[in-house]
């Protein structure tokens, strides 16, 4: 069954734009991107959006509805009140494109300033093993499909652009705490770039990366959590530090 | 010069959010629950009277360790004195600092008042007011990393309240084999208090969190395992235990004042 659903869908540029009216049909079953799509189809022939897979797997049509950021394919129609008015806006801390699309760059060049897995050298090609315990730790972290709502929400860097440059985001920590739990993992002093570079220390824990998340991951619980008392250990606890030297280890085996 | 969501480069939207459901009302829950504990808590730390009534005693003020601490209340003994530079300090002032600092630096209690508080940010996708903003890598925010001290210092005290109730399995009269309500109320406050600090996040880190390897050490792994699924609970326990030890200070507090009694079961 269909009816009519009042839109305001953000259109402009990076010099101007505003929010525009727009009353579309909608039927049964519909996602917010069935319905973008079908007033690009019917009435905004220009209207610029990002999308892919219509799955919830490929975070392309990462916006924010009613002003939260989500996906658009995964966000139902009916789970709005059948009177309200959905609001359509670009993610909002990353600078406008066009109408709905933004430029995400920053993340990419965060991503690359993440230092990579290092192998350990003893290790041939195909020697390496890993218990599925440890395997599976860091398998909630690959489940990130880089829709970049977490960096969106993330207020450091939404509310002060300043924090861009000193700051890797949700996203990014992550991918750090992936390498840093990686049992065979060598690279030193993971945890104190982290800190230091990559401005873990800038996160109050929130958890609006974790709310907004839709792979479900507990970015907040068991990643940044573990991450910051992993930078206690070698940074802020004297004891742990003192022991570390005497061992001539950098973390914890 | 407009930053955040008002940058220049950003979309122009004139408001701070679109949000339209009522995201303010956990953060001014959150302020006006913790406040009016933090507001109940100072009154009764400068009170320094009904804190005592055998066998019972209020988690504010235990361990007693004044010169002033009531006859029996000082389970460790009373190396301060009551006054220092002719002032009078209330026995809780010596040992409130703890518990204060282990919720005070705690990750879910950080996440309520940021929110509640500091409005840093008040709710997800809603603007904070503040112009600068520079985490906890500096004074006096960079004390937050102190937790694992106080989560320490928590599981002494929890030892100590947890013996304040076994202690009160006994009559006024100091005979064992005794239940009140008032145990019970100093029973579920410490169970409540392990939980929250068992659910904490530096226990888990502690406990197997800060491995590489969980293969390596089964049994370790096997406790992480454990506590994480507390963890998955702590921000309940953070408010149960709250909530527990305030219900069981207010109860000493009645019984000691003679307002209550205190009703035995057997």
């Amino acid at each position: 069954m269909s009816r009519k659903l009042k839109l305001r869908i953000w259109r402009g540029d990076a010099t101007d734009g505003g929010l525009k009216n727009v009353e579309v049909e909608v039927n049964e079953g519909e996602v917010v991107l069935d319905v973008i799509h079908r007033v690009q189809a019917t009435q905004m022939g220009d209207l610029a959006v990002r999308w892919n897979c219509k799955a919830g797997k490929c975070g392309s049509c990462s916006m924010e509805i009613n002003g939260k950021p989500r996906l658009a394919c995964m966000t139902q129609v009916a789970s709005f009140p059948e009177d309200e008015e959905i609001t359509i806006t670009p993610l909002r801390a990353f600078p406008v494109i066009k109408d709905l699309v933004t430029d995400v760059s920053f993340n990419y060049k965060k991503a690359m300033e993440i230092p990579s897995y290092e192998h350990p050298a003893e290790l041939k090609p195909g020697e390496a093993r890993m218990a599925q315990v440890d395997v599976e730790r860091s398998q909630e972290f690959r489940k990130c499909i880089e829709c970049f709502l977490c960096q969106d929400v993330c207020h450091v860097v939404r509310d002060h652009e300043e924090n861009k440059k000193s700051f890797a985001g949700p996203r990014f920590f992550i991918r750090i705490a992936e390498l840093d739990m990686h049992p065979l993992d060598r690279l030193k002093n993971r945890k104190q770039k982290a800190q230091e570079e990559h401005g873990l220390g800038m996160c109050n824990i929130t958890k609006c990366c974790t709310e907004v998340c839709p792979e479900h991951i507990r970015i907040t619980d068991n990643a940044i959590i573990p991450m910051k008392e992993r930078v206690v250990d070698v940074k802020y606890d004297p004891v742990r530090w003192l022991g570390a030297k005497i061992r001539k280890r950098e973390g914890i085996v | 010069m407009a930053t955040g969501v008002f940058s220049s480069s950003r979309a122009k939207i004139k408001e701070r959010t679109l949000r339209t459901d009522r995201w303010w009302l956990q953060p001014a829950i959150t302020f006006t629950v913790l406040f009016s504990f933090v507001i109940y808590a100072t009154f009764r730390a400068f009170e320094n009277k009904y804190y005592f009534a055998e066998p019972l005693i209020s988690p504010f003020y235990s361990p007693c360790l004044t010169t002033a601490c009531i006859e029996g209340s000082s389970l460790l003994g009373q190396p301060f004195n009551n006054k220092y530079f002719g002032i009078g300090i209330s026995p809780a002032l010596f040992i409130l600092i703890f518990p204060l600092g282990f919720r005070m630096t705690c990750y879910y209690y950080r996440k309520a008042y940021y929110r509640s508080f500091w409005f840093s940010p008040p709710a997800c996708a809603v603007a904070e007011p503040h112009e600068k903003y520079t985490g906890e890598t500096r004074a006096p925010l960079i004390i937050q990393n102190a937790h694992r001290w106080f989560f320490y210092a928590g599981l002494v005290f929890n030892v100590i309240l947890t013996y304040d109730a076994i202690l009160a399995l006994r009559n006024p009269e100091k005979q064992w084999g005794h239940l009140s309500v008032g145990t019970l109320v100093l029973l579920f406050s410490a169970s409540m208090l392990w939980m929250y600090s068992l659910s904490c996040h530096t226990c888990r880190h502690t406990i197997g969190g800060r491995l590489k390897h969980f293969s390596k050490h089964p049994i370790r792994y096997k406790a992480w395992t454990w506590v994480s699924i507390l963890n998955h609970k702590h921000p309940t326990f953070a408010w149960i235990s709250l909530f527990a030890v305030a219900f069981a200070d207010i109860y000493v507090r009645q019984v000691a004042s003679g307002a209550w009694t205190n009703f035995y079961l057997f």
